[in-house]
């Protein structure tokens, strides 16, 4: 207890200091001082979150499920401990609930914990905070130098999942499907709807062979990715049929996305095809809990966008920042914005940093030939703007379109100079950070640390 | 002289891991700004490989398992036409995984996956972390050494055989085995076979290497190809130069 208490007087002491200081980065720190002084912490304070806890994880979609579970659940009275900043690994986790503990960890603010986890840190974390329910939304390749092939990825999944109860899986992700074999009653959700159906699959899917016996899957459908209605011809695995469906989906570029959820009409005011698989997900996840569903709906349609996820600002010109960080997310952050018209004006920001992944070639995996007919002009700026500039090019889009401006304020600058109307910034995770800062210090952002 | 690049993709399905296709877009791109001909065709698991009807065959790199897979199936099924490409002087070009499966072998803790024996090395995976890592190399194609920069990521360590010869030497990086100093290796009778760990795609940011296996391919010189307007290529070169540190 003494350790606890010490434990959590520190990482609060931390958390001031950061705040103090102005320092955005400062979010996972406390947690990371209270595991050093009590490394239990995350088991005995989630232990003292009377509704227990539930954790999210997927490569895409994490925040924003995070915040659409968060806004359904405060329809029930829920009194959360979220780590919404997006602090995902052990000590972000630990940081949310060093926040919302008083007493020296003895009681908590909050009666609910809401946990995003990274992919990678699934196991040790879970060990920890023994959630009643556990949401996996997708699998795609990602930042391969860090998180290594998207196979070992899955087999970790599948061993720290194996037999648990309150599983919510994505019945369209093949990958994620079929980590519901062995655990007892998991509830899968998917779309259902012929007229999103895509020709065939993206360049990027990653799961096209039976993860049980390696043939190659046939698909009825394809919606995003390997995402879709697939079939393994040889041993007969399939999509497991979904309780939770969403169909009748309508796209309307990068404002908003409508649906049927199990037949009900849900406006949803985030845009594109994925935050409806995360709205799908969401729904499974707090109906599993036992929500009612017309308070899911209307959670769902108060969701505010999650920080640079189709978030827009007025900057002398309304502008939209749209996250991108691996190949699956950008063609569906592409796809969407290809809806928005002709002749849009682009800033890309790539960066190569460790949370970027330090490999860039991912950006030659994403298909940016969806947009070279829509763009007016673009400007790449970031640690990596060659590469990205160079991407373009070899898309199709002609020389004279494209500006290299390496640094993001001046970058930025540039691409608001030039022309009028919405500007759209598509940057990497840290670049997204990068221009956070630059905006809250000019006092056109809300600080996002909180 | 052939006016037309005739480009066979190994697996494409499979072994596309580090964005392959950039690799691919970049040999097709300089093709069509250039007046030249491109054709990609594509051959996958069983699929038969005519060693006559193309100039490039393309091997990138796969995930374990599917890497395994290919392994298998271009030892049994594609051996044979690639030598005969190989002594024909067809360029034969293999990055990362597909580099290893040039060799002889891939050990992996015991199970050993066969090569096709293009080039004289093997791959062993060890004990002891992955390679990982922005790296640049020193190249000697012709005469003027020129610098090949790309990113790394392998858990296998290759060996190459006393008389192979490497595509380079490691500038910063790991390189074939994180101890010899070397990276890739060259081989065929015409040394028209390359094989290296390079991928982030290496083509992109190396626009001169690109240039230099379609000239090869086409029995042309890369001067008879003609100067292209790189600024862009060489904006990227010159920041992956500075990734590695050089």
């Amino acid at each position: 207890m003494i350790r606890l208490a010490a434990g959590v007087a520190a990482a609060k002491a931390v958390g001031t200091l950061a705040r103090t200081a102005g320092r955005g980065g400062g979010t996972s720190l406390p947690g990371k001082v209270l595991t050093r002084v009590e490394p239990d912490a995350i088991k005995r304070l989630a232990a003292r979150l009377e509704r227990g806890n539930v954790v999210i994880s997927a490569t895409n979609g994490k925040t924003t499920t995070a915040a659409m579970v968060a806004s359904i659940l405060q329809r029930t009275g829920a009194e959360l401990v979220h780590n919404r900043a997006g602090a995902n690994m052990a000590g972000g986790i630990a940081s949310a609930l060093a926040d919302a503990s008083r007493g020296g960890g003895r009681r908590l603010t909050g009666n609910f914990g809401l946990f995003e986890v990274d992919e990678f840190w699934l196991g040790q974390v879970s060990d920890q905070l023994e959630p009643r329910a556990t949401l996996l939304g997708n699998l795609f390749r990602d930042q391969l130098d860090r998180f290594g092939e998207l196979e070992i990825i899955a087999d970790r999944w599948a061993t720290i999942v194996r037999n648990r109860a309150g599983l919510v899986l994505n019945a369209d992700d093949p990958l994620v499907a079929d980590l519901g074999r062995h655990a007892p009653e998991p509830v899968y959700f998917g779309v259902d709807d012929d007229r999103l159906a895509l020709p065939e699959l993206q360049h990027a899917s990653d799961s096209k062979h039976c993860r049980r016996c390696g043939h190659a899957y046939t698909y009825s459908a394809v919606y995003l990715a390997h995402l879709g209605h697939y079939k393994c011809p040889n041993c007969g695995q399939e999509r497991p049929e979904p309780t939770v469906v969403g169909t009748n989906v309508q796209l309307n570029g990068i404002r908003n996305a409508a649906f049927d959820l199990n037949g009900h009409r849900v406006e949803l005011p985030l845009p594109g095809l994925y935050n409806v698989y995360n709205a799908l997900g969401a729904a499974a996840l707090t109906l599993s809990l036992g929500v009612e569903l017309e308070d899911v709906i209307a959670g769902l349609e108060a969701v505010a966008p999650a920080f640079g996820r189709a978030e827009t600002l007025d900057l002398g010109r309304p502008t939209s920042l749209l996250l991108v960080k691996n190949p699956a997310g950008a063609n569906e952050v592409l796809r969407t914005l290809a809806l928005e018209g002709q002749q849009l004006d682009l800033l890309g920001v790539l960066n190569d940093r460790i949370a970027d992944g330090r490999d860039v070639s991912w950006v030659w995996d994403a298909d940016w030939e969806l947009l070279v007919g829509s763009v007016r002009h673009f400007t790449a700026s970031g640690s990596r703007a060659a590469e990205l500039a160079l991407r373009m090019k070899y898309a199709g889009l002609a020389g004279d379109r494209i500006t290299i401006v390496d640094d993001v304020e001046q970058g930025l600058d540039a691409a608001l100079k030039d022309g009028e109307g919405p500007l759209y910034v598509v940057p990497t995770y840290t670049a997204l950070l990068e221009l956070r800062e630059i905006l809250t210090r000019r006092g056109q952002a809300e600080a996002y640390w909180r | 002289m052939a006016d037309v690049l005739r480009v066979c993709a190994l697996y494409p399905d499979l072994m596309n891991i580090y964005a392959d296709r950039g690799n691919l877009q970049l040999l097709r791109k300089r093709c069509e700004w250039r007046g030249l001909g491109f054709e990609l065709s594509g051959v996958g698991l069983d699929d038969p490989l005519d060693p006559d009807a193309h100039d490039l065959f393309y091997v990138g790199g796969g995930q374990d398992r599917d890497q395994a897979l290919c392994a298998e199936d271009m030892a049994t099924n594609k051996r044979d036409a690639l030598h005969k490409a190989a002594d024909d002087g067809k360029v034969i070009f293999a990055v990362c995984g597909g580099y290893q499966l040039l060799g002889h072998s891939y050990d992996l803790d015991g199970t050993k996956l066969p090569g096709v024996g293009l080039v004289d090395l093997e791959t062993v995976r060890e004990e002891g972390p992955r390679l990982i890592g922005n790296v640049a190399i020193e190249v000697t194609l012709d005469d003027t050494p020129q610098v090949l920069a790309g990113f790394e990521n392998h858990g296998g360590r290759t060996r190459l055989g006393a008389d192979t010869r490497p595509l380079g030497r490691v500038l910063k990086g790991h390189g074939n085995d994180g101890r010899s100093g070397f990276e890739g290796a060259r081989g065929g009778a015409r040394g028209t076979v390359v094989g290296t760990y390079l991928h982030g795609p290496l083509l992109p940011k190396n626009a001169w290497f690109a240039d230099w296996l379609t000239a090869t391919a086409l029995h042309r010189t890369v001067s008879e190809l003609g100067v292209l307007d790189d600024r862009l290529e060489d904006a990227a070169h010159a920041a992956a130069r500075r990734a590695a540190g050089i």
